[in-house]
Order: C-alpha cells, then structure tokens, then sequence
C-alpha cells in the first residue's frame, strides 16, 4: 500500500522532439484506482512506464510511498505490472509464469505454491489450468493470468496497460468490472491506462485526463463529465461525445442557427471580460430536449441511432456545420428527415475560449 | 425453369474458373518439371556414390555403368577399417568447436540485440568482415602461429579454428532470433526482478531455442565438412575425414568403390543429424515459433 506522485515528471524521446510527458504532477492517493486516459500519443503510457522504471526521466521525479523512486531500478520498486499484450512467458507454465517473480525475489517455494492457487481462486481459473502454457489459453484467460502474476506478487502499486484491449467487447465490459471489483477488494494502488473513455470512467475513482503530454484535468469521473476544465477534456469525456460549436455572441447569449440561445449572466461577463467576439459552446447530448417548436435550436433529423433504451438523433442545423446530437426517448423517436425543435436550458450550457480553449466562468 | 438456369448459370462459373486453371496450367507443369529436374541433378551424384559404395570394386569403374551386380559390403568394412580415428578427430573438432561457439555466441547476440552495446553496429560488422578475407590469405600466419604455440596437428587448433569460422554466422543468427523477442516481454522479465543472466537463461533462451538449435546444425555440419583448414594443419594426430577421402585419392589407381563407400559413411552423421533437427531447422529458419 503506497501512494504515488509524480513530481514535474517529464520524458523527451530525441533533441528538440516535443516532451512524451511535459512536467506531470499527479498524486495518487493510497489505495486509489487512478486511470490515466487520453489519444495516441497524449503521453499516458510513457507516464505510466516512468512510474515503472521502463523510461528513464529527463527531469522531475516519481515518489512510491514517499520513497523517490527515480533512480530505483523496476525490480526494487515494488510494483507489478499487466501489459497490454500480457508478456506471459511462452514456455513457461500458467503457474510458473505467475510465481517466476516470487521465485526470483527468494520466495520458498510452498509460499510461492499458496499465493499463486490464492490468485487462480480469486479470478477463478481452474487449477488444471495452471499446468497449461499461455498459447493452450483463451484471451480471457491469457487477461486473468497477467492479471494474477500481478496479484501474487502483493506490490504496492499495480500498473496496468491497457489490459483489457485485447479482448472481445463483451468480454471487456465483465472484465471491466471485476478488475474495479478486485482492486476495490484488494485496495492496492493501482494506475491504469486506456484511451478508452468508458473504461476510464467506469473504473476510476479518479481520472487522469492527458493529451499531448500535459494532464489537462485531474478528477472524479463524475466531476470530468460535469465541469469539464477545458474544450478537450469536454469533447472527450462523454460518449456520445458532448456537441461543439464555434458560435457569434449576440445580446442576452449566442446566435444558433439564426436564433437566440440565452446564457446564463456569469458566462456573458466572463466572455465580456476576455473582450470574445465569438464563443465555443458545448452541449452533452442529454441536455437537449425534445420540444415541440418552441426550442431554441430547430433543424432536420438526418440519422437516427437506435440503442434500445434511447435513441440519438442526429440533427442538422440550417446554417450548415457538423449536425448536433440529440438523446431521445428509445420509444418513438423522431424518423429522419423531420424537422424537429430542441430546448436546452441555459444553465446546462458550457462556453469555452474559442482561441485557448479554457472553459469560461467554471 | 429456374432449376435449369440455374444450371446453366453453375455451370458458366465452372467454365470460367476451368479457363483459369487452364491458363496456369502450362505454367505450373513447367515449374513443377524444372523443380524435379533440379532437384535430381542435385541428387544423382549422391545417390551414384551411394549405389557405388556397395558394388565391387570390379564393377564400380566400367563403361558402360553397370546397374546388376551383387552387392557388398566389403568396400565399407575396409573403409570403417581406417576411418576410425578420423572419425574421432571429426567428431571432437566438430562437437567442441560447436559447443565454444554457442558459449560465446549466445553472450555475444545478446550483448548485440537485446542491450545493444556501444557501437553495436560495428561490432556486428566486425564480425562479418572477417568471413569476407579468403582464407588462403590467412592460412600462412596460421600456419606460422599454430608452430609457435606448438598447436600443429593438434585437436585443439581445430576447435579454436572452426569455433572461429564459425562464430560471426552463430553471432548473426541468433541474433536475428532474439530481435524477434517482444520487448515487453524482456521488460516484463526486469519488473519480475531477474538479473540479466536470468532473463538470458529462463526468458530469452527457451523462446529461441529453435534458433539456436538450427544454428547449432549449421555449425556442426560447417565443421564436420571443413577440409582446407584441416589439410594445411594436421597430418595425423588431428585428420579429420574430409582428409581420409581425400587420402583415398591415391596416385597409384582410382578406387572408386572404396571412396564412394568412405564418402557415403561421412555423409551419414550429417544426414542423420539434420533429419533429427529438421523440424527445427525449419522452425529456427522461419521462425514463426515466437508469434
């Protein structure tokens, strides 16, 4: 059990080359599953592969449980981790694939014989498993091995690497939650990374947003979702994602599709203050309503998505640009090609720095 | 009237793919002709020595080649008669300079693949280069050395020397092998807390076993063949059996049987061991084993 801190940690790969990871300074508290989530090439592995001791740093330092850990070659550093494509050895058995690290730090061999079944018992995987090599295993089960060499290990901190990639996506999903679960039970610090939203959401109890190696936004889910810092992290947290537009401040509010769309007074100061002549709005699907022309944006229903328990419909706004996405009652949503009027209310509206992207008046 | 067209219209797909096969046809006979034609030229002198390794030696050397005549083994039986000591040479030079360049290669394709050393690139070079000066050029401060250290005619010089040979090839093969190792396996290794000697040994080393045991094959069967090397620096104490066929060739008359039967005796171990290790081979030499 230990806490992990990044430090102005930052990783350059090359001369000149623009930082892989630019200054990070994250703190994981003791026992947390903190996800780091972004793009290709946001950083969010290499950040996780510092903590690691897999990179070296350029500047800055890494802490576990208060013990500077920059210099510590990964064997001392009490960590274990899941990579993405598992790295289970070829030729070695399921278990001995799970108990080669307790082998390698001296671990008497019964204690090592107990941890690894207490591991197969917790995923459940099937003591005549353990005598199988990896390539006689399904995915899932090559998921849960990596998972267990982990496990048994007890470490003070798991790194997982987009453990879950690699599986089918139902499977994802169970797994998903049984990993949350198994790390809720086992309350081992945990960094995780996926550039999978979802996933981020779903499992963290915080996230870490990351793109073009600066953490953008630092969180709890549900505070990302709602009080996005900036334009990215609003337009990436969110599926579907949260509806963008580069709209003309006007009197009262903004200006789409021809007409008025009020915004509440701190936003209109904020965009004053900043002298904006023009503002980026966002919008999350759920927020905007169904009304029968009295809304404050009108367009044509050009795509329906039906999901079962509600429907997106896909809306394109008379004066042209990307169509918004609405969420709908899965009932009896509107057909494609209808016209259709969508109320929002003013307070459910974000507004960001059409230049520097920042959210205005948070 | 549908069953009927649509008869017609399986039957238009057969014709079409009929034409196609056709087409190729001429083609694919044509390789398969030139591959066997190939292949039996390659073959026919070994499988006329060993034909001729069993007749007599009256009826090995007649025009025209005679196909009856009762076999016999006395030609091996006066062959096996001789060859036994360089059989032992053979074996000792071919075995321990197999071993020496497998202990050295390993370290050294590891050293140059997996933690690449500081200026791998011309270490690697280096290493080849070496097989590119002609042996000839060689061979006279060979000879000069092996009298100095007193190694002439000894099995010692030869398993230095084909360990030597031998050794940029092994390098540059396993090498290849262990590039192919995933990385995260090897970081995986580290995080598991094993020592480079451990990672060598329990990680890398099972995955390109393959690898090393064709390279293994090819080592043996390079050594087992040498004749230059062994024919400038041994008389008696180190000839190996490229050098008692050789001795066969004697001045006073051609005894074809009894060479064709040494011949076929020296071939044997090569055969055996690469029937042995040809799954292997293929393995090693395509090595789809680590995917």
């Amino acid at each position: 059990m230990a806490n992990v801190k990044y430090v102005s940690a930052t990783r350059v790969f090359g001369k000149d080359a623009t930082p892989a990871v630019d200054a990070l300074d994250l703190d994981v508290r003791d026992g947390e599953f903190m996800v780091l989530v972004g793009p290709s090439g946001s950083g969010k592995t290499t950040a996780l592969r510092l903590l690691a001791g897999l990179e070296p740093i350029d500047s800055g330092r890494v802490e576990i449980g208060d013990r500077d850990v920059t210099d510590v070659p990964p064997k001392d550093r009490d960590i274990a981790m899941v990579f993405q494509n598992y790295a289970l050895y070829p030729q070695k058995t399921v278990a001995e694939n799970m108990a080669f690290a307790l082998k390698m730090h001296g671990v008497p061999r019964d204690e090592r014989d107990r941890r690894v079944r207490e591991a197969a018992r917790l995923l459940e995987l099937d003591e005549q498993l353990l005598s199988r090599k990896p390539r006689q295993l399904s995915g899932g089960q090559r998921q849960r091995v990596a998972m267990g060499r982990a496990i048994v290990r007890e470490p003070k901190v798991f790194l997982m690497d987009e453990p879950l990639s690699n599986l089918d996506a139902k499977l994802r999903v169970q797994t998903r939650s049984q990993i949350a679960e198994l790390q809720r039970r086992l309350g081992v610090t945990t960094v995780y990374v996926t550039h999978d939203q979802v996933e981020a959401m779903t499992m963290g109890n915080r996230v870490a947003v990351l793109s073009q190696g600066r953490l953008q936004q630092c969180d709890t889910p549900r505070q990302l979702y709602d009080n996005p810092v900036n334009q990215f992290v609003a337009g990436f947290i969110g599926s579907p994602a949260m509806n963008l537009r580069t709209v003309p401040l006007t009197d009262g509010g903004v200006r789409v599709a021809g007409k008025v769309l009020p915004l509440p007074v701190a936003i209109r100061n904020a965009a004053a203050h900043a002298d904006l002549k023009e503002l980026v709005i966002g919008m999350r699907p759920e927020h905007l309503h169904l009304a029968d022309g009295t809304g404050e944006v009108t367009g044509d229903v050009v795509l329906v998505e039906e999901l079962g328990a509600d429907a997106l419909l896909h809306v394109r706004l008379p004066e042209g640009g990307n169509p918004i996405v609405a969420r709908a009652e899965g009932r009896q949503p509107p057909t494609p090609g209808r016209q259709v009027s969508l109320h929002i209310r003013p307070e459910d509206v974000l507004a960001f720095h059409p230049e520097t992207g920042a959210r205005l008046a948070v | 009237m549908t069953s009927l067209s649509l008869r017609a219209a399986s039957r238009a797909t057969t014709s079409r793919a009929g034409t196609r096969r056709i087409r190729q046809w001429p083609g694919r006979v044509g390789w398969t002709v030139l591959g066997w034609v190939v292949a039996i030229a390659f073959f026919l002198p070994v499988l006329w020595m060993v034909i001729t390794a069993f007749k007599p030696e009256s009826a090995a050397e007649t025009w025209p080649p005679k196909f009856a005549f009762s076999p016999t083994l006395s030609e091996f039986s006066s062959a096996f008669s001789n060859i036994g000591p360089f059989l032992t040479h053979s074996a000792l030079a071919t075995v321990g300079s197999t071993i020496l360049v497998l202990l050295l290669g390993i370290p050294a394709a590891y050293a140059l693949s997996v933690y690449p050393v500081r200026r791998w690139q011309d270490g690697l070079f280096f290493f080849i280069s070496t097989k590119m000066l002609p042996i000839v050029a060689a061979i006279g401060p060979l000879y000069v050395i092996a009298l100095h250290t007193h190694l002439l005619d000894s099995i010692w010089l030869l398993i230095i020397l084909y360990t030597a040979m031998n050794l940029p090839l092994a390098i540059w093969m396993i090498r290849s092998f262990m590039l192919e190792v995933p990385n995260e396996l090897l970081e995986a290794a580290r995080l598991d807390g094993a020592g480079r000697i451990r990672e060598m040994g329990s990680v890398i080393l099972p995955i390109v076993l393959p690898g090393v045991v064709s390279t293994a094959l090819i080592c043996v069967i390079f050594a087992w063949n040498e004749l230059f090397l062994a024919i400038n620096l041994t008389t008696t104490n180190a000839a190996t059996v490229p050098m008692f066929l050789v001795g066969g060739i004697s001045t006073e008359g051609l005894f074809i049987a009894h060479l064709s039967a040494a011949a076929t005796i020296a071939s044997v171990p090569v055969i055996v061991v690469g029937w042995i290790a040809q799954r292997s081979l293929v393995r090693g030499l395509a090595m789809g084993a680590i995917k």
